[in-house]
């Protein structure tokens, strides 16, 4: 699982606009990959996570309520919302994604295929 | 330990730049300097009534969020837990980008707010403050007699 810069090149060219690239932290264990992403602001509404081929794609749009008449004299986020795309390496289970979204950190839990668990082999002695 | 809380785009970090020439040649707005890069990342923002805080710190639990407002200095602490296993599970860590550890961000209030009438709400991972303008600091309209 890495970043895809090819893919996110040809997003970027279909739709030229900046986004900000959400901080992921990404673990592997025996079962599947966990993958934490923090995506502030952005509301179960407006967060889109789906994977095409082998490509996942996470893409949020900021939705905070700012009172009418705001001015900002500092803004640290000031796109209006996020992007990352990543490729899935082939033994990865596409189809039994799961996903959490809670309080702006997203979740996702992406399982192995059994194929691809680790076995243990049972050496026996002659 | 610095770490890039959004690694941006290309795009974004040419506006970065363009931002960061522009304040150089301004005069910084706070003595405490533009803290640029810490965690959570903030915006500040005001209008006539009041004077909105946004701080990005998402999955906490927002008891544990200790929000201070001190002689017109407003902080942000707390603490964020790694996602990180511990060492004797057998696991990989691929990519480590998100912020772990204690944070504290503190950002200096205009002189006409008023302490007594703050707000505070955590909703999608965002921290926002809003801190009333006192009602004699209020733009108002004078009628000429």
């Amino acid at each position: 699982m890495s970043d895809n810069t090819a893919a996110t090149r040809a997003t970027q060219a279909a739709r030229p606009e900046a986004i900000l690239l959400p901080p992921v932290d990404v673990i592997e264990n025996g079962t599947g990959i966990i993958l934490y992403a923090d995506l502030p602001g952005v509301s179960k509404d407006t967060l889109n996570v789906h994977v095409e081929a082998d490509t996942l794609t996470i893409e949020g749009r900021l939705s905070l309520a700012v009172p009418e008449g705001l001015e900002v004299s500092h803004a640290e986020v000031s796109l209006p919302g996020y992007r990352r795309t990543f490729t899935l390496s082939r033994e990865l289970d596409t189809t039994k994604v799961s996903a959490e979204f809670k309080q702006g950190l997203l979740t996702l839990r992406i399982p192995k295929a059994e194929s691809a668990q680790p076995r243990k082999i049972a050496v026996s002695v002659a | 330990m610095y770490r890039s809380l959004f690694p941006r785009d290309v795009f974004a970090e040419l506006d970065r730049l363009q931002h960061e020439l522009q304040q150089a040649f301004e005069v910084s707005p706070s003595i405490r300097g533009i803290g640029r890069g810490g965690f959570p990342a903030l915006n500040v923002g005001g209008t006539p009534q009041a004077v909105e805080i946004y701080a990005f710190a998402p999955g906490l639990d927002p008891a544990t969020l200790d929000v201070k407002l001190e002689r017109g200095v407003l902080s942000i602490a707390g603490e964020r837990k790694g996602a990180l296993p511990v060492p004797e599970e057998k696991a990989a860590v691929h990519i480590n980008e998100r912020f772990a550890g204690r944070f504290r961000r503190v950002v200096s209030l205009p002189d006409d707010i008023d302490p007594d009438s703050v707000s505070a709400d955590y909703r999608d991972g965002v921290l926002h403050v809003s801190i009333k303008r006192r009602e004699s600091a209020q733009p108002r309209r004078i009628s000429i007699e």
